[in-house]
């Protein structure tokens, strides 16, 4: 996701830091830049219009005093712009307690509704809540069968007496069923519309009417399709002027679209981009960061969603083991078998690749395939244990024979992974030398949250400007400035 | 879960997996710059029954001049072109046409050729009229857009037409409104639902079926999708049927896996009708630059012939279509306006762009 926009920006980022100082016209023609990488990334017009003046007061205030050199005064400006764009701090969707909620989902034909409707459901029992589906798009044929399933499938109860007319009265008596059956959450899905249906805006609006008289709460959100372009603002403002919404689910956003839909509709429309939608599996459903989504957009990487995940996905024991392995120098082939072992849990390659500083660029049109893993692991296990503690020294031209026999490769394949582990053991190792020559251990456990938060920022900094060339310099850092 | 990784751990964590990773980047490049070069795609050539016979899908005229009210319902994306050009002529003019173009998704690349284009033609021709160069500005664009061949038919056995897209881009409604098109016009269809993933989307192409009285067919929900496309053939042979369509599930153009089913189910189709006479992209008509990337994709795994642009309802213009065939050359065949079955008329690039620059008529 929103890949492309950070490669153009990446590029762009590149050349300032190549750079040095930024001067006038440098930035200038760094704006220019900017420009064309947002636009390219199908943000509004209007809105890179607005993001540029205010990027451009930024740095020219900033060039001028700061000691910052040109690359990471344009980083941090740039940085800020989207955060602030995307909505500053994620903001969660509350829904009180102890008395019946409702959220209405609303939007275009095809963004996703019904889909998202089931991954809420899930996510809201995630959290201990019960929720009942209620299927108000009596519209599109077998609207009201998809949703059934989905419910099924998450265990979530349906309210679904019609599949065709008017589904204002569906809506009404939903409440009446969901306290009966003692939900209390109401997701209502509804038809899509096009932008400019005034029929179908109204019906929305009936719906979201005849939940609200009760005296409920209603909570609206819009999902809006990540790959929309320049007429993500139109269909916004048409949505938020009629029907209203408080918050957004984006989806589809395990495409390679570029996003800027995102950007814009929380720009026009102010309203917070709530969820992320990234799958067809019903558990492919994320609370949305937009500082995060800032970070990874220019390339610097998702290093606290990494580690969130890192740190759902190891135990104890395996990162001190994973810490050992790293610290003494002496990474084998068993260890990273290990480490290809964690990355499994974690979810997809592409998905963890994707949040790692620096890498998302090389790895943008890479095609990685799981399978390959599968080949190398072969390859891993096809080994004795004392070629995988020392490959370089053990492997000979017979054993490298057998191997890609028992791994069902070939020997090229073998050599292939053997030469570059070996290349990596010993980068390894110099880290280790200079992490340890360089006091990461004095440095050692900061317990608060924010502290780690502070120092993998810098850390992102530095490894964002070398890519895999700054890899070594990982070692905490010693000048905070 | 540990109570909390210490700090260490966690650079170590990340490092290690970045090693990782790096080995098996490397590695896999090399596999891969090896087999690329070996793997070709044999399935397109073209084979048995030859194409014949390229039957108008007749629809409506009326159609295309409601897509010419709807396209102009909206008078506000070039509005100000007039405007625009009445205090002279200069870079930022250019650069505000250049933006005009991008705010209807034509595209960074496409837009700032056609306009650098019509600013050498302003220049060599000494163009100061608005009025002239409006019109200049939309025959670039028209320029960039074919008038599409009918849907190709074939006499010898059943027409076969493959529909692919994205998720939500409107394959299985188009599939629906073709169907209703084709039976009023007396052919027989049948439909082929390979959409074994998305919940409920057999349910929804029965619907269609009911309908319009074409022939449903199914196989259970997680069926393999190459196995209906075959069913599907199958039965158009047997029961005679003019036309067979197949639908397919919805794919996001970066998921390899999926992209691979839709070539086999593609392949499986080949086996048996010989070159399918369609394959039919839909694009929804607001995407935005991530069309051409859904083109491309879709090209390399099936080999579009064709797009149908969904959706076009005045507001949304569907601009990226133009950037898809100024960079890929796939032509747009089909346009879809609104929910009725009558709502998809065969593509006219006259009334298009003249949708594009509804406001600039004023």
């Amino acid at each position: 996701m929103f890949d492309a926009l950070s490669a153009r920006l990446d590029a762009t980022l590149d050349r300032v830091r190549s750079r040095g100082r930024l001067d006038a016209k440098s930035l200038e023609e760094t704006l220019r830049d900017i420009r064309l990488a947002l636009l390219e990334a199908d943000v509004n017009v209007t809105v890179v219009r607005g993001f540029l003046d205010r990027l451009r007061t930024e740095l020219i205030d900033t060039t001028t005093t700061g000691p910052l050199t040109g690359a990471q005064t344009v980083i941090k400006a740039v940085d800020q712009e989207l955060t602030r764009v995307l909505g500053g701090t994620s903001q969660a969707l509350t829904l009180p307690r102890g008395r019946l909620s409702v959220v209405m989902l609303a939007g275009l034909q095809g963004a996703g509704k019904t889909t998202v409707a089931g991954k809420l459901a899930q996510h809201l029992k995630q959290q201990g809540r019960t929720p009942m589906l209620v299927a108000c798009d009596l519209q599109r044929p077998a609207a009201v069968e998809q949703l059934k399933v989905n419910a099924e499938r998450v265990g979530a109860y349906v309210y679904a007496p019609a599949t065709s007319g008017d589904p204002i009265p569906v809506a009404a008596d939903s409440v009446a069923k969901a306290q009966a059956t003692g939900c209390d959450v109401l997701i209502v899905d509804t038809a899509g519309r096009l932008s400019v249906d005034e029929v179908m805006l109204e019906q929305a609006k009936g719906i979201k009417d005849a939940l609200t008289s009760d005296g409920i709460d209603v909570t609206t959100l819009f999902v809006i399709d990540a790959m929309i372009g320049q007429e993500a603002v139109n269909v916004a403002r048409a949505f938020a002027d009629t029907v209203g919404f408080d918050g957004v689910i984006l989806s589809k956003l395990d495409g390679d679209a570029r996003g800027g839909a995102a950007l814009s509709v929380r720009e026009v429309t102010g309203a917070p981009i709530m969820f992320a939608s990234l799958g067809e599996s019903l558990d492919a459903f994320e609370v949305f960061h937009p500082d995060r989504m800032a970070s990874r957009i220019l390339g610097m990487g998702d290093m606290l969603s990494l580690i969130e995940k890192a740190e759902a996905t190891y135990t104890e024991d395996e990162t001190k083991r994973a810490e050992e392995a790293l610290l003494s120098g002496e990474f084998t082939f068993d260890d990273f078998l290990e480490q290809m072992q964690m990355l499994k849990r974690m979810g997809s390659l592409k998905g963890i690749v994707g949040m790692l500083p620096g890498v998302g660029k090389q790895l943008k049109d890479a095609d990685l395939d799981e399978r390959q893993l599968a080949r190398v692991e072969a390859i891993i296990r096809s080994m004795t244990p004392t070629e995988r503690r020392d490959p370089k020294n053990v492997l000979n031209g017979r054993r490298r024979k057998r191997i890609a026999a028992g791994s069902g490769t070939t020997v090229t394949d073998v050599n292939r992974l053997v030469n570059q582990f070996v290349e990596m053991q010993r980068m390894l190792k110099a880290a280790a030398k200079s992490s340890k020559g360089g006091g990461g251990k004095k440095h050692a456990t900061p317990r608060s949250t924010k502290a780690q938060a502070a120092a993998l920022r810098q850390l992102q900094q530095q490894a964002g400007g070398g890519g895999f060339g700054g890899f070594t310099g990982l070692q905490p850092p010693k000048k905070s400035r | 879960m540990p109570a909390e990784l210490s700090w260490i751990a966690l650079v170590a964590i990340t490092l290690v997996l970045l090693v990782s990773l790096v080995v098996l980047w490397k590695v896999y490049q090399a596999t891969v710059g090896r087999r690329g070069s070996t793997t070709k795609d044999a399935s397109d050539s073209p084979t048995s029954p030859d194409v014949t016979h390229p039957t108008v899908t007749d629809m409506p005229v009326s159609v295309n001049e409601r897509l010419r009210q709807k396209l102009s319902a909206t008078r506000q994306t070039l509005a100000g072109l007039g405007d625009l050009f009445h205090s002279g002529i200069g870079d930022a003019e250019y650069e505000r046409l250049e933006e005009l173009l991008i705010s209807v998704d034509i595209g960074v690349t496409a837009s700032t050729e056609i306009v650098a284009q019509l600013r050498s033609e302003a220049i060599r021709d000494n163009i100061s009229d608005p009025e002239v160069l409006t019109q200049r500005l939309k025959r670039l664009v028209r320029e960039q857009l074919v008038t599409p061949e009918p849907l190709t038919r074939r006499d010898n056995g059943p027409t076969v037409w493959l529909v692919a897209g994205v998720n939500g881009a409107g394959k299985t409604t188009t599939i629906g409104k073709l169907a209703a098109q084709l039976t009023a016009e007396g052919a027989k269809v049948v439909l082929g639902a390979a959409d074994t993933f998305r919940a409920a989307a057999t349910e929804q192409l029965g619907v269609w079926a009911q309908r319009t009285g074409a022939e449903l067919v199914t196989r259970e929900a997680g069926a393999d999708p190459g196995a209906v496309a075959y069913d599907t053939y199958e039965t158009a042979t047997l029961s005679n049927a003019d036309v067979a369509i197949v639908d397919t599930a919805g794919r996001l153009q970066n998921h390899r896996a999926l992209m691979d089913e839709l070539g086999k189910v593609k392949r499986v189709l080949e086996k048996q009708a010989g070159r399918l006479d369609e394959v039919l992209l839909v694009i929804d008509a607001t995407t935005g630059q991530n069309g051409i990337a859904q083109a491309r994709a879709f090209t390399d795994a099936v080999n579009v012939t064709g797009i149908v642009l969904t959706k076009l309802d005045g507001s949304a213009k569907g601009g990226i279509v133009v950037a898809v065939q100024k960079e890929l050359g796939i032509p747009v065949k089909l346009v879809g306006l609104g929910e009725d079955i009558t709502d998809l008329a065969v593509f006219d690039p006259a009334v298009f762009v003249d949708g594009l620059f509804a406001a600039s008529d004023v």
